[in-house]
């Protein structure tokens, strides 16, 4: 069995799962926010209606909460939430509620890794697609919908079919103006948005064992974008001392078995990677940085699970030192432990001197909700991971997706640039 | 289940134009309903009708986990979305929290069935009559686990053995 394959037996009760095996899996983690949490709460109303009793949670000290979509709250609506949420977690004893407001707070996604809520072998699922994001520390992270978070909030198990997985193998570290997110959207590009629909995306070989595990958590983070059930990697000495300095205790490593065998392998030399971008209106239409059309550009956005991590603010800082932007540019690290850093390390001096606007950490324009979405027509290179019409804003707005270089690079002239051919 | 189509011949119709993110603060059904299909098509809320089905091409629903996407399309009145392939999380979606039917249909289906075909969809037999052009079509059957759920009226409502 592979490593995914591996978690589902543990978690299913089973010696051995096959993929299309139909299972029960006991839930280690559950996240909700403040987009996935009221739907929960209008789905709980909706079975008290029903007379099933949804008085208490299965186990509230395995439930964490983010608020990450709509805050700092952008309206009365949102405020709304951000209040029912509260009374929510009040109600069923959830301690581990990361408010604004009150220190660290964050995407969902991030909180994941920074407070090291998830461990190597969990089963863990969340109100969100990019729940994936978290498979990079070796766990089986899957998004689910309202309805099914529900369920896991109330009987700890939810179904799922055992996944078909895809293995990518990368030989080799990635050259040095070249991002984990350059990769992903290299295979995405690849296999397209469809391409990893219901299965495991598996990352391995020479240039994973390279890279940080920040990096990893991109590459699991847009699993999503190729419609992946997870993405994984098999975790190692780096996720344990990752975890270990962020206070988490008893990581046992779980791994695939040596004569594992994979639906299809796609091989990789990092060497050959070159700095990407996602083009209107998909992240499978890929282009070479120095190909990319020589649109005007009217911003450049950092942020976001995919884009915000402290390594992702390093490169772009790497870029904007000593240098300022041409075009509107926004810098939202993704939780305020990451915020702090960039602060004790100079790196809001640079961002702030370069001309950026630092945000706090939000969800934020990444979906289109709020602070920072873009006009009609207006054309953004964002280091977020979608870019389907409307996603940032007016649906006759353009997204390029692209890495953290390649958009602090573009921010510098304007244009698309690869951060090799900046002056 | 008898309803009249309508036709979007694209693939990856995705969560962000079924329903845009700005609207992921609304939980309120009716409302998310006005604004369903909005990032596509304008027109959608004043022209559904109760019963209605959707037909559209590969990977309908792909991008977020948002439950608003089947409960918006659900809540307009449309009964069942016919297409060539589902993104996993809205599939879930439709069918766990019974919204509406995912109906996976060959590229017969796709390309004969036209906006405002009245159509019968019967999940007991795996067949699609199109009554406008008399023809009838074959849907991919449902899963085992699948159908048990939509049988059963939900996930809730589902006795796993």
């Amino acid at each position: 069995m592979n490593i995914t394959e591996k978690i589902l037996a543990r978690a299913s009760g089973r010696q051995r799962v096959t993929p299309d095996d139909v299972i029960f899996a006991n839930v280690d983690k559950v996240m909700v926010h403040d987009v996935s949490g009221p739907g929960v709460i209008k789905v709980f109303d909706k079975l008290k209606k029903q007379g099933i009793n949804v008085d208490k949670l299965w186990d509230p000290t395995k439930v964490w909460v983010a608020e990450d979509h709509f805050v700092p709250s952008a309206d009365k609506v949102s405020a709304e939430n951000i209040v029912k949420l509260s009374n929510f977690t009040k109600t069923y004893g959830i301690k581990k509620h990361f408010k604004y407001g009150m220190g660290q707070y964050g995407i969902c996604h991030t909180l994941s890794h920074e407070e090291a809520l998830v461990l190597p072998g969990d089963v863990y699922v969340g109100g969100d697609s990019h729940t994936n994001t978290t498979g990079a520390l070796g766990s089986f992270a899957c998004g689910l919908g309202h309805t099914d978070v529900a369920y896991v909030l109330l009987n700890g198990k939810i179904w799922f079919k055992v996944p078909q997985t895809l293995y990518f193998k990368l030989n080799g570290k990635l050259p040095e103006h070249v991002m984990a997110k350059d990769f992903i959207l290299k295979i995405i590009g690849d296999i397209s948005t469809e391409g990893g629909a219901y299965k495991t995306m598996q990352f391995g070989g020479s240039g994973i064992d390279e890279m940080s595990v920040e990096s990893r958590l991109t590459l699991c983070n847009m699993t999503t974008e190729a419609g992946a059930k997870n993405g994984i990697v098999e975790p190692d000495q780096k996720v344990i001392d990752y975890l270990t300095s962020r206070g988490a205790k008893n990581i046992s490593l779980v791994k695939g078995d040596d004569d594992t065998e994979y639906e299809k392998i796609y091989e990789y030399e990092g060497s050959e990677m070159e700095p990407l971008v996602a083009k209107p209106f998909s992240p499978e239409n890929i282009s070479i940085v120095r190909e990319a059309p020589s649109v005007e550009l009217d911003k450049s956005y950092i942020g976001s699970c995919t884009g915000a991590k402290y390594e992702d603010l390093e490169a772009v800082a790497r870029i904007l030192k000593g240098r300022t932007v041409k075009i509107r540019t926004e810098i939202l690290p993704a939780s305020i432990s990451i915020y702090k850093r960039a602060m004790e390390n100079g790196l809001l001096k640079i961002f702030l001197d370069a001309g950026v606007t630092v945000g706090p950490p939000t969800c934020g324009a990444c979906c289109g909700a709020h602070m920072g979405v873009l006009a009609k027509d207006e054309i953004c290179i964002s280091t977020t991971n979608r870019n389907f019409p409307g996603r940032m804003g007016h649906v006759d707005s353009q997204t390029y997706l692209s890495s953290p270089l390649v958009a602090a690079a573009s921010a510098v002239t304007g244009k698309i640039t690869d951060p090799r051919d900046l002056n | 289940m008898k309803g009249n189509v309508i036709k979007y011949e694209r693939d990856n119709i995705d969560t962000d134009v079924i329903i845009p993110g700005q609207y992921l603060k609304v939980h309120d059904y009716a409302e998310l309903a006005l604004h369903a299909m909005e990032g596509l098509d304008p027109n959608f809320h004043s022209k559904v009708k109760e019963g209605d089905f959707i037909l559209s091409g590969r990977n309908f629903g792909c991008g977020s986990s948002r439950e608003h996407a089947p409960i918006a399309l659900s809540h307009s009145g449309i009964k069942a979305v016919l297409a060539l392939s589902f993104a996993r999380i809205f599939y879930r979606n439709a069918v766990d929290g019974a919204f509406l039917l995912p109906i996976e249909i060959e590229e017969d289906a796709y390309s004969d069935i036209s906006e405002g075909d009245e159509i019968d969809i019967d999940i007991s037999t795996n067949e699609i009559k199109n009554l406008t052009k008399n023809k009838t079509y074959k849907m991919k059957p449902f899963s085992e686990i699948i159908g048990k759920i939509i049988e059963a009226g939900g996930l809730f409502k589902y006795k796993p053995d």
